[in-house]
């Protein structure tokens, strides 16, 4: 196996820096156009097991609104994204739900949760996210 | 089969207002138009201007609609709450060569019997309106000339028709006559048949279509006519007033005028095309209308301009009933000899905004000629009460209206400040506004500098709330223009 | 909130409670105003950052990526604990120049109030079709990429099945990802200029990620169908974005998104006699955020757009300290103030003015965006116009990425001295 170089974009944060990855298949042997160390992590996994934050929503009855925005407690491998947003498809919470609230637990074994990103009052109920109002 | 004194094809401007005059006689009125909303063709899209009188061509009928007309819309504004002004009207020389025009125009005006015109010196032109182009050399100023809001008159005139006893139905479309030998005695439509003494033709765009079913005017032919337009933030005033070029034989020209909402519009251009429904705006035509407009006020920004849009002028092929005069583009008014029962009405484009109280006027005249007993109901009531738009108001009115409905304390549109109150009244008014287009065009929301971005959503929500149905029944202007197509979550 | 909590007067009032507005009244409260009231619009607190559910929020203030809704979490528990005075559902009618405030609202009724000192955080509004002036019809299914997040995210309704979005704004990229999750096809994504105008990062986990093709140098140059969008007609411009003849392709879809761009959002501040810059669309600013009304301050989206809503916090949280400080000493006129000059390769500088006593205090921070990408080493620079005071070297420089720089404290002097401030951007 020879050393191969490929371009990649770091997404670690907005700067979006861009690397060339000097790479033996998916052993990495050099990183260049990484602004900090995040880059060499994030073209590492990127090889290996690229994985992705997934932030989507999921049903709610009586709630402020019919959906809540939902995420997950750490990046997820990448070709589970879809598997996971038809997963919680199937989902319906009841109104109130809790800002941390776990949607789901340890997601097909990968150690990831699933939470929400706000808390959703029931209809007409006040809560800070609604102001005192 | 239900069985009407009088039954009028098509709800714009013409067809609302022949079915408010009417509404006065003791007479079973049915009043039918193929879209979800009056004024849908022609009435949609136009200068929005009440002319004076001095452009068409002497002796004319519509000369004689023009000038009778215009007298009659204080009194129509005035019962119907309809916002109009009487501004009065430029048409702008540009360089010493088109004066004589001008001279031309105040002679036929003259004729024509339009009070009020006076030629003004370059300096007095530049003195009243600062903006305009400073190579202007003179113009006719027509102090009768004013601006209306065509949607606010049509929409007036059906609801005060309703309000008088005359039904209304959308989404229903003329599909041919019922005939018994030369007499026309009811209508085909996609909802069932209706039997009818009387059939008047108001189908604008499609009354050449309409008056071949029964067989009348073979050759006469509608030419839609696009006119392009661009309508501009109000926080950007850049005119006062109605400024006309010096026309065309062909057209009245592009415009700088501004709307009774005080958002400054120019155009439109003046193209022939072949399809009725054919209102998108093209690339050259906003071109032409830009350097048409710049030619009269050479300050204007594109870059305060908040919407564009097309509308298609119902343009005829008549003769003048007028046997002195050669004109090939006059209105059709009348009761055909050959074929009994029918009004026919055609080619009824600009100026036919101003005309169409006198045009609904004639039209009794011509039901009185044919023998028909028209009797006055006692009561009649002519007025159509306005709605409170909550931007109009004063601070104190708006403290007394929130205070006694709070849903007018919740401003849905933030360009226009547009209340859900006001957007309620609308869904529950005598001619009920269904569709997102409806609203905006009875309240004016959704029409400023985000053009809807915000309000959409909202207004989705309350339509479907008030008329008891999901959000994706919702329309823009009836079915076919659903806003949404399903749940997020619900994927096939 | 019932009316008769509404006190007569606050020391700080913020127009909106999205991420600006939120670090505004939070800012004011820690820096000694005591009664601080926002009044938001919608029915709950947050603005924009409530549709926003994706991550990405966080990486400058918490170090951490988080989504919309818990970014605007944090700082709504923290004004609540502050004890930050809330009307929503409300909105304001008018400002005077001496900070009287109407407001109406459906629960609040008609509302009068004064302040001491008031922070306009109203954001910013899209850009929609007319401006850009797309021909064609006007069917239904043509929205703006954030009246569509609305719909996706917070109403739960699907605007169309199958998508184009033209421009590669954030928003827009987002979106493009966001539907494709949802079970709708986005068939292309269209950007007029000759590079991506949203940041490389969206680029990569919204488009790449999901095959979903991307054409520079293309735009819609008309739309299709009588009553629901049929297809767009997209064609390839030429370097004065004129439509090369020829190049046309009819796309089929139901749905158009816009993500053309953003405004400032400025009626009220116009409303309050408040000067805007024509190259911003947002007011002008000091580097405490004061308008050019004195007591009225404005931060985030409102003054200009930026990229990141962490700075947009940060500039709330300028604002409502300034705001605080201001009420409590009702401080009277303006210090000697430096204007801000964009030189090579600079669209525009915020603040516009530098306090050349500020600098006594501490560094300040100032915010720029540049005309023309460059992608290798350039130097960002505030000259006095002849001498150098302060300089900084960037990897690259691109429209859609904000530049930011310090000017430090111990160029007090130079700057005292100069009568503008030029900042430019060259190649290394």
């Amino acid at each position: 196996m020879s050393e191969m170089e490929t371009k990649i974009i770091c997404i670690t944060c907005p700067v979006g820096c861009s690397l060339v990855v000097t790479h033996e298949d998916q052993k990495v042997i050099k990183v260049e156009g990484n602004q900090c160390r995040k880059g060499i992590e994030y073209a590492q996994n990127e090889l290996r097991d690229p994985r992705r934050m997934v932030t989507t929503t999921v049903k709610v009855k009586g709630g402020l609104h019919p959906l809540v925005p939902v995420y997950t407690s750490a990046p997820i491998p990448k070709p589970l994204i879809f598997e996971l947003i038809k997963k919680l498809r199937g989902v319906e919470l009841e109104a109130p739900v809790k800002v941390g609230q776990a949607i789901l637990k340890d997601f097909l074994g990968t150690g990831v949760d699933v939470l929400a990103a706000r808390d959703l009052p029931q209809v007409g109920q006040k809560t800070s996210e609604t102001g005192s109002g | 089969m239900k069985k009407y004194d009088v039954i009028i094809i098509g709800a714009g401007i013409i067809g609302c207002m022949i079915a408010r005059f009417l509404s006065r006689y003791k007479l079973d009125i049915l009043l039918i138009e193929k879209e979800a909303d009056v004024c849908m063709g022609a009435t949609a899209a136009n200068t929005a201007i009440i002319h004076a009188g001095y452009d068409p061509v002497p002796g004319s009928l519509k000369a004689e609609m023009n000038v009778k007309g215009n007298k009659m819309w204080d009194t129509l504004a005035g019962e119907l709450n309809i916002p109009f002004e009487r501004r009065g009207d430029y048409v702008v020389a540009i360089g010493e060569e088109e004066l004589p025009k001008l001279e031309e125009l105040m002679k036929q005006g003259i004729q024509n019997g339009v009070p009020g015109l006076v030629l003004l010196s370059g300096d007095e032109v530049r003195r009243r309106e600062p903006n305009i182009n400073p190579k202007v050399s003179g113009a006719l100023w027509a102090s009768t000339g004013g601006i209306a809001d065509p949607f606010a008159a049509a929409v007036a005139a059906a609801e005060n028709a309703v309000m008088n006893g005359v039904t209304i139905m959308f989404e229903t479309v003329f599909q041919d006559f019922i005939m018994d030998g030369n007499k026309i005695v009811g209508i085909k439509t996609n909802r069932g048949d209706f039997a009818s003494r009387w059939v008047i033709n108001a189908a604008g765009l499609y009354s050449d279509e309409v008056m071949h079913k029964a067989g009348v005017r073979p050759e006469f032919r509608i030419t839609p006519r696009k006119g392009e337009y661009y309508v501009f933030d109000r926080a950007e005033i850049t005119i006062n007033n109605v400024l006309f070029p010096v026309p065309t034989p062909v057209t009245k020209g592009i415009l700088v005028t501004t709307t009774i909402h005080g958002n400054t519009i120019i155009g439109p251009n003046a193209k022939d095309i072949q399809d009725k429904e054919d209102r998108s705006v093209t690339r050259e035509g906003l071109e032409e209308v830009w350097n048409g407009a710049l030619k009269l006020v050479p300050k204007l920004e594109l870059k305060h301009v908040i919407a564009v849009f097309a509308g298609l002028r119902a343009g005829g092929n008549a003769p003048s009933p007028n046997p002195n005069i050669k004109y090939n583009h006059d209105y059709v008014i009348e009761i055909p000899s050959d074929v009994k029962g029918f009004v026919n009405l055609g080619g009824i484009e600009s100026p036919g905004l101003v005309s169409s109280p006198a045009i609904a006027t004639r039209v009794i005249e011509l039901l009185k000629d044919a023998g028909e007993k028209l009797e006055e109901k006692k009561d009649w009531d002519p007025i159509r009460p306005a709605r409170p738009r909550f931007r109009d108001l004063s601070k104190e009115e708006q403290r007394i209206l929130v205070q006694n409905d709070p849903r007018y304390g919740r401003i849905v549109c933030r360009c226009e400040s547009v209340t859900e109150g006001e957007i309620v009244a609308e869904i529950h008014a005598p001619v009920p506004a269904k569709t997102y287009d409806a609203i905006k065009r009875r309240t004016w929301l959704g029409t400023g500098r985000c053009q809807g971005g915000f309000d959409t959503p909202r207004v989705v929500e309350i339509l479907a709330r008030e008329l008891g149905v999901p959000p994706t029944q919702i329309t823009k202007k009836g079915p076919g223009s659903e806003f949404l197509k399903r749940r997020t979550k619900d994927v096939a | 909130m019932s009316l008769d909590r509404v006190k007569p007067i606050y020391d700080v009032v913020v127009i909106g409670s999205g991420p600006g507005g939120l670090g505004a009244a939070i800012a004011a409260k820690k820096n000694g105003a005591d009664d601080v009231l926002i009044i938001e619009r919608d029915n709950e607190l947050g603005g924009i950052l409530v549709q926003c559910i994706h991550n990405g929020f966080g990486v400058e203030i918490f170090k951490e990526d988080l989504p919309g809704p818990l970014y605007a979490h944090r700082f709504i528990q923290e004004a609540n604990s502050l004890g930050v005075e809330v009307l929503s559902d409300t909105m304001v009618l008018d400002i005077t120049p001496l900070r009287k405030i109407t407001a109406v609202g459906k629960r609040a009724g008609f509302v009068e109030l004064e302040a001491r000192a008031i922070v306009l955080a109203m954001g910013c509004r899209e850009r929609t079709r007319a401006q850009i002036r797309i021909p064609g019809t006007r069917p239904a299914g043509i929205y703006t990429a954030g009246t569509a997040q609305r719909f996706v995210n917070v109403e739960g309704y699907m605007p169309g099945n199958r998508f184009v979005i033209l421009g590669s704004g954030d928003i827009g990229m987002i979106m493009a990802r966001r539907l494709t999750l949802e079970g709708a096809k986005v068939e292309r994504v269209l950007e007029i200029m000759p590079f991506l105008t949203g940041l490389t990062r969206n680029y990569v986990q919204c488009l790449l990620d999901y095959n979903i093709p991307l054409e520079l140098r293309h735009t819609v140059s008309r739309i299709l169908g009588n009553y629901r969008v049929e297809a767009v007609e997209a064609v390839e411009v030429d370097e004065n974005w004129n439509p090369i003849p020829g190049t046309e392709e009819i796309i089929p879809c139901d749905t158009l998104l816009l993500s053309v761009g953003l405004i400032p959002e400025n009626e009220l501040s116009r409303k309050a006699g408040v000067i805007l810059d024509p190259n911003t669309g947002g007011p002008v600013v000091d580097e405490s955020m004061q308008t050019s009304v004195s007591g009225i301050f404005a931060a985030g989206n409102v003054v200009h757009v930026y990229d990141l809503v962490d700075w947009v916090t940060e500039a709330g949280f300028i604002a409502g300290k300034s705001a605080a400080k201001y009420a409590v000493e009702m401080k009277k006129g303006i210090s000697r103030q430096v204007k801000l000059v964009a030189g090579a390769n600079v669209r525009y500088i915020v603040p516009q003015y530098l306090d050349s006593e500020s600098l006594a205090e501490s560094d300040q921070r100032i915010q720029l965006r540049v005309v023309r990408p460059i992608e290798e080493k350039v130097w960002v620079e505030v000259t006095d116009g002849e001498h150098l005071i302060t300089r900084k070297l960037e990897r690259y420089v691109r429209p859609g990425e904000i530049v930011t720089i310090k000017i430090p404290k111990k160029a007090y002097d130079e700057v005292q001295k100069a009568d503008k401030l030029v900042v430019r951007v060259t190649r290394s």
